[in-house]
């Protein structure tokens, strides 16, 4: 089977600070992958390395495009790279307001997407929306509201839709329940779960939530100070960590 | 249809000065097709680390899980993550409960993940749930504010939906009234009979005996103990 992404050697540098480095994986399709590690250790640099919004100073990002098979995105044009961020991949931002267009009604934030891939009639693009907010448990009389006028809780799943909608192959999460009240997060996590599994997506989950992990991730990535220290099964990760930052990391928290 | 070679465990408290404690230290046994193989030895023992490396659950430090075509040992997430849907089913001491997936869901997963048609999914769910006697206003609930004891009989019908061909069960019968524990130990009986290799931990001496057919001390492979 080929990997749908393969990182062979990634770093990114701000100065003399790592960001991240020596970071190689391969991502096969349908796998969702987390990534843990304490604030500052390098997820998001390693992740906006990754779906093409930082330039990593070394290695190669290889996904496997539907018309040339493994390209590295680092390379490539940037156009090319646009199109590919359009059509096969998908990016949740810990913020919904990163990711939404605060100006736009609820379901011209997930038209747009679909305009973007070429979709033209009006009526087809609104009954996908509607479809997709009742998905996200959004009702269909909120379809002309906007972003502005919802809970945290209803702008992330809103931002879930808009990025969905289009069924792209491989997602990017930053954080996506960062911020949200328990509650909250708990019904977002069933939601994704529940997408993730229906759709088979791939994904890679950035978070510092074990919790979030063993709930959706097939397998783990530990990072500290730009590293890689751990990576395996989520549960053989969390139950039985070998590394001494992972295991500090698993008993600072309660249970998992 | 399991295979355990010179498997060995130590564990490294990074945290608390480097403490290793070696768990386990070449332990070896197969269990063929249709044959219940139980776990003995006093508390402490290595039971359930044995039967968690068995799982992937826990990481091998050296040797052999071969099971259905895989290592265990050293396979990679995904192959572990396609032999416990397809061949590998555990039952473990407790359920971990997804928040807001119903009972029959719950119990129905390792089917529709298979690819089993959600009407047989479910049919199938129902009829253990009712041998298992969970009153079936519950099934539509989230299994999370069960008792214990409900619980446990939640997790053995969604160890059991699936005909998985290795079993494995810890304490399947802990605390379970007469009639449950009559129910679980058919549903052993029934997987042996239709070919299912099963490792077992069982405190239940007579359950022990009625549906093992050997038992193997695990006190035999941990270090410093071995006659
Ligand atoms: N734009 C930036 N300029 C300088 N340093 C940065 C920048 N972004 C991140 N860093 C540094 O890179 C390291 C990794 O940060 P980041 O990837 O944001 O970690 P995480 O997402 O795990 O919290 C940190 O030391 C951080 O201070
Ligand atoms: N995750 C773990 N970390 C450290 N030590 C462990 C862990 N799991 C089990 N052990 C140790 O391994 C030994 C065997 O335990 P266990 O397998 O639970 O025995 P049994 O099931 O036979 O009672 C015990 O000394 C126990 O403390
Ligand atoms: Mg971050
Ligand atoms: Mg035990």
């Amino acid at each position: 089977m080929t990997p749908l992404l393969q990182v062979e050697g990634v770093a990114k540098f701000y100065g003399a600070r790592v960001g991240c480095t020596d970071v190689s994986f391969d991502l096969y399709p349908g796998e969702v992958m987390g990534i843990v590690g304490e604030s500052g250790s390098g997820k998001s640099t390693l992740l906006n390395c990754l779906a093409g919004h930082l330039t990593p100073d070394a290695g190669a990002v290889r996904f496997d495009t539907k018309t040339d098979g493994l390209r590295d995105t680092v390379t490539m044009r940037e156009p090319e790279r646009r199109m590919l961020g359009r059509t096969d991949w998908a990016f949740v931002h810990q913020h919904a307001r990163d990711g939404l267009r605060m100006n736009v009604s609820a379901g011209g934030n997930v038209g747009e997407r679909l305009m973007a891939v070429g979709a033209r009639h009006y009526g087809s693009i609104r009954d996908t929306a509607t479809d997709w907010l009742g998905r996200v448990e959004i009702n269909a009389d909120r379809i002309d509201d906007r972003p502005t006028a919802f809970s945290g809780g209803m702008q992330q799943r809103l931002q879930i839709a808009r990025n969905l909608v289009t069924g792209p192959r491989l997602v990017f999460m930053d954080e996506p329940t960062g911020g949200l009240d328990v509650s909250v997060q708990a019904r977002l996590l069933d939601l994704l779960r529940g997408l993730v599994r229906e759709m088979g997506l791939s994904a890679i989950i950035v978070t510092h939530d074990l919790a979030v992990v063993r709930l959706l991730a097939d397998r783990l990535m530990v990072m500290k100070d730009g590293h890689v220290v751990e990576t395996g099964l989520t549960d053989q990760v969390l139950d039985d960590p070998q590394h001494a930052y992972t295991q500090l990391l698993v008993s600072s928290v309660l249970q998992v | 249809m399991i295979q355990v070679e010179n498997l060995s465990k130590s564990f490294t408290l990074h945290n608390q000065g480097g403490t290793v404690i070696p768990v386990m230290e070449g332990a070896a046994f197969d269990v063929a097709a249709g044959e219940c193989v139980g776990l003995i030895g006093a508390s402490g023992a290595g039971k359930s680390t044995l039967m968690r490396m068995l799982y992937g659950n826990y990481l091998a430090a050296s040797g052999h899980v071969r099971i259905g075509g895989v290592d265990v040992a050293t396979a990679e997430p995904r192959e572990i993550l396609a032999l416990r849907r397809e061949t590998l089913g555990y039952v473990s001491q407790f359920l971990r409960v997804v928040p807001r997936v119903s009972t029959l869901d719950v119990v129905a997963e390792p089917l529709l993940r298979t690819g089993h048609a959600l009407d047989a999914a479910q049919a199938r769910a129902r009829e253990l749930l009712a041998r298992l006697n969970i009153p079936e206003r519950l099934w539509g609930l989230s299994p999370t504010t069960f008792s214990g004891g409900e619980q446990q009989r939640v997790n053995i019908a969604r160890g059991f939906a699936y005909d998985y061909p290795a079993l494995l069960l810890d304490e399947p019968t802990a605390s379970l009234d007469a009639t449950n524990r009559e129910v679980v130990l058919t549903l052993i009986e029934d997987a042996k009979a239709r070919g299912a290799a099963i490792v077992g931990i069982f405190h239940d001496e007579a359950a022990r005996d009625r549906v093992c057919d050997r038992v193997i001390d695990a006190a035999a492979f941990t270090p410093g103990m071995a006659a």
